[in-house]
């Protein structure tokens, strides 16, 4: 559907020159559609740009920075805290430039184990385009089959096995990046020391605000000879949660530690009858990966150690189709939900493992207390929790008291010495509650940190730090947001 | 002003401007909590004496500095520098949770958080692994442990294996090489480790690691170490195969890269710095 908007917007004309028609997109349906991303926010694109080479994200960049438009840049748009939503003034909203084109391996070095890799490529595919050398690509969250190596490197994504293995950020190795004034620099590299500061290291995890990466060096990562998977049962969540501190505390670290509720274990094995114990109060897959000797010994304490805790079903994975459905469980925990309520409000924050019972116990309680119904799917290994609150935005006051649980789920978790999010990022839905976990003078110094890479506040400008940090700005949130 | 640890790596990004005044950052483990498996630890504490805290509850932070009895662990992160076992564990900024630093202004601030999985906000803690202080004088530390391993072995083998050992082996402690003799450290439970040195065959044998020439450092991408290394004479270098690092006698312990920064990427460090510390206060002429 075209619009009077190309002619009217003469950075829509420019961008339409530099990419073709077909790759720059300015009519109400697509402005609208890329206004949103996996979170609940709503925004509004001002033009969304489909670049395909390196050259075109520039010309882009440096349109729009000649016509004092905000950019926006989008992976695959599964990010959950409205990082990859556009919000601006009606009449500029921002540019939104999907880099989801750009979808080439473009090489691997198998001796070296590293690959470079356009942004695009799905973080899925990724690992099985290099599964036949016995690599792949150690961070792996839920969302893999669907989220893009550029998204992981903006949220310095996370998953189950980055317990063990580390977040996104311990295996990217080097960037190129478009930068605001539309030149290309090379963040990192691919030695281990490289001269300066590790502005690699800032650049991963920096939410979309520092500049646009075209290519990722990536670390691949050697698939381990041996893996042990265990599906273990309680009759109680705090049996569950002592053993996942027992485990730590006994220095075992294993490949993943998940934990996942009744209700969640029910509705995921509805979806695919994996074996799950649906009569257990909570559920923990554990896995051990490694030598045989090593794995053998962990994988015998920690059912010891869940025994102790009064674990009362313990199953290892006899092949690897039963671990694989295991898995496609877990990793399908979300869209199970959809069975069972028609709405769920996926929450991501982080408490000390020693915490675990103690925050589990109060989430059920508060969320009962706001007349809201939970499920809890989490990270246990790491503390990183995953409660979900249930309801149905049609019916009127869910949503507010959604939000009033979430808004205390979030405190209760920083007062207990946690932090705001293990993996979602901060995008717009936690911006203004980073003043619960930072002071002005962290604040300010994170803001420092952002205008040395993007001096002019170019990219997302109002993502990840709240208004305060910084003087005079105007802050625009359309109308109704959650934030 | 400048903070000084052990004086081990001095000489690193340049001289300190005379007139600079020289501190001392305070020292002691404040809290070490094995459950949680973080350390909070003051930055003037040796890297022996971390050790020495953690080993009762058998836990570890694989800083690894030449000196521990001299490093502090302020100075080996302002450096940045990882030690012998880098393959297996990774570098040692992927060690710190949390820092908390003297900005130039005299504030005190906090980047990061003591938990294990975080993605709050911009991660400052990075940047501020190898900047050589020059961005806040780091005061306080968190630190995430690992679990001692339970049986540590060096072997030492013939020059020829260092190609083919480090994909022979699984996730080694460290693979090292010096043109005429290939070391390698096995770690992990005693009988994977028993079985992986009887898998190296008769050729190696029960060594200790070898003994690095210098305080000079290379560093090169890791396809290029065997390259490199054979044009050096035998045993007047150590490298890391697999990561990297070539350790080479050098007079002055300057960083010596193969990769010159990309002139872009100075631009954005000479922003950072400006934005940080205005007046050229901290560390004046040192650069990382």
């Amino acid at each position: 559907m075209t619009s009077r908007a190309a002619l009217d917007d003469p950075l829509a004309a420019e961008l339409t020159a530099a990419l073709g028609p077909e790759r720059v997109r300015y009519g109400p349906l697509e402005r609208a559609l890329y206004g949103r991303d996996a979170s609940v926010i709503e925004g509004y694109a001002g033009v969304v740009c489909f670049p395909e080479s390196t050259a075109e994200v520039q010309a882009v960049v440096k349109a729009a920075a000649r016509h004092g438009r905000a950019i926006v840049p989008r992976g695959a748009g599964t990010g959950l805290a409205g990082g990859a939503v556009p919000v601006g003034e009606k009449g500029c909203e921002p540019v939104v430039v999907v880099t989801m084109r750009m979808r080439r391996i473009r090489e691997v070095d198998v001796a070296s184990r590293t690959a470079w890799v356009e942004p695009g490529v799905l973080n899925l595919d990724l690992t099985r385009a290099v599964s036949a050398h016995g690599l792949h690509f150690a961070p792996d969250p839920s969302s893999q089959q669907a989220c893009s190596i550029g998204g992981n490197v903006a949220n310095n994504s996370g998953g189950p096995h980055c317990l063990l293995y580390g977040v996104t950020s311990a295996h990217v190795l080097a960037v190129e990046v478009v930068m605001s004034d539309g030149e290309v620099v090379v963040l990192g590299g691919l030695d281990p020391e490289p001269a300066g500061y590790d502005l690699r290291g800032a650049f991963v995890g920096s939410e979309g605000t520092m500049g646009i990466a075209t290519a990722v060096a990536v670390r691949l990562t050697p698939l381990p000879p041996v893996v042990r998977t265990l599906l273990i049962g309680f009759p109680t969540v705090e049996a569950a949660a002592e053993t996942v501190s027992a485990v730590i505390a006994a220095g075992i670290v294993p490949a993943a530690l998940e934990m996942m509720d009744a209700r969640i274990t029910a509705a995921v094995e509805e979806f695919v009858h994996a074996g799950f114990p649906i009569g257990a109060a909570a559920v923990l897959i554990v896995e051990l990966d490694g030598l045989e000797a090593g794995v053998a010994s962990s994988a015998e304490r920690v059912a010891a150690l869940a025994r102790r805790q009064g674990a009362d079903f313990v199953r290892v994975a006899a092949t690897a189709s039963e671990r694989d459905l295991w898995w496609k469980g877990r990793k399908s925990a979300f869209g199970a939900v959809a069975r069972v309520a028609p709405d769920y409000y996926l929450h991501d924050t982080v408490v000390p493992r020693t915490r675990l019972a103690e925050i589990l116990a109060r989430v059920y309680e508060l969320a009962d207390r706001h007349g809201i119904g939970v499920m809890n799917v989490f990270h246990a290994g790491d503390g990183n929790l995953h409660p979900l609150f249930l309801f149905d935005r049609r019916r009127p006051g869910d949503m507010e008291r959604v939000k009033a649980a979430g808004d205390e789920l979030i405190r209760i978790c920083i007062d207990a010495g946690g932090v705001l999010s293990g993996e979602h990022g901060i995008g717009l839905e936690k911006r203004d509650h980073m003043p619960l976990l930072f002071g002005p003078a962290d604040l300010a110094a994170q803001e420092d940190l952002r205008r040395a890479f993007d001096p002019v506040r170019l990219f997302n400008p109002d993502k990840v730090l709240p208004s305060g940090s910084r003087c005079g700005d105007l802050q625009s949130v359309p109308e109704g947001v959650w934030v | 002003m400048a903070v000084a640890g052990g004086r081990t790596m001095w000489e690193v990004g340049g001289s300190l401007d005379a007139g600079a005044r020289v501190v001392d950052a305070p020292a002691g483990v404040v809290e070490h909590r094995p459950a949680e498996m973080i350390v909070r630890v003051l930055a003037g504490t040796t890297v022996e004496a971390l050790d020495a805290a953690l080993a009762p509850s058998g836990q570890m932070v694989p800083l690894d500095p030449v000196e521990p009895e001299r490093a502090t662990v302020g100075g080996v992160l302002s450096v940045g520098r990882s030690g012998l076992r880098r393959l297996r564990y990774g570098p040692v900024r992927d060690f710190v949770l949390e820092a908390r630093y003297v900005s130039a202004a005299g504030e005190l601030v906090r980047a990061g958080a003591p938990v294990v999985k975080n993605v709050s906000g911009f991660d400052l803690v990075r940047v501020l692994v190898g900047s050589l202080g020059t961005l806040g004088c780091l005061g306080e530390l968190v630190l995430r442990t690992v679990p001692r391993p339970e049986a540590s072995e060096w072997w030492r083998g013939p020059g020829e294996a260092a190609a083919g050992v480090l994909s022979a082996l699984y996730r080694p402690g460290s693979v090292l090489w010096d043109n005429d003799s290939t070391w390698v450290l096995l770690e992990g439970h005693p009988d994977d480790v028993t079985h992986q040195s009887a898998g190296l065959g008769p050729a190696w044998e029960r060594s200790g690691p070898p003994t690095p020439p210098g305080v000079g450092r290379m560093s090169v991408p890791p396809a290029e170490v065997l390259p490199v290394g054979c044009r050096l004479p035998p045993g007047s270098f150590v490298a890391e195969v697999g990561v990297g690092v070539l350790h080479v006698g050098e007079a002055a312990a300057t960083l010596i890269t193969g990769s010159r920064p990309d002139p872009g990427a100075d631009g954005i460090g000479q922003r950072l710095k400006a934005g940080f510390d205005p007046a050229g206060r901290l560390n004046p002429g040192r650069r990382p």
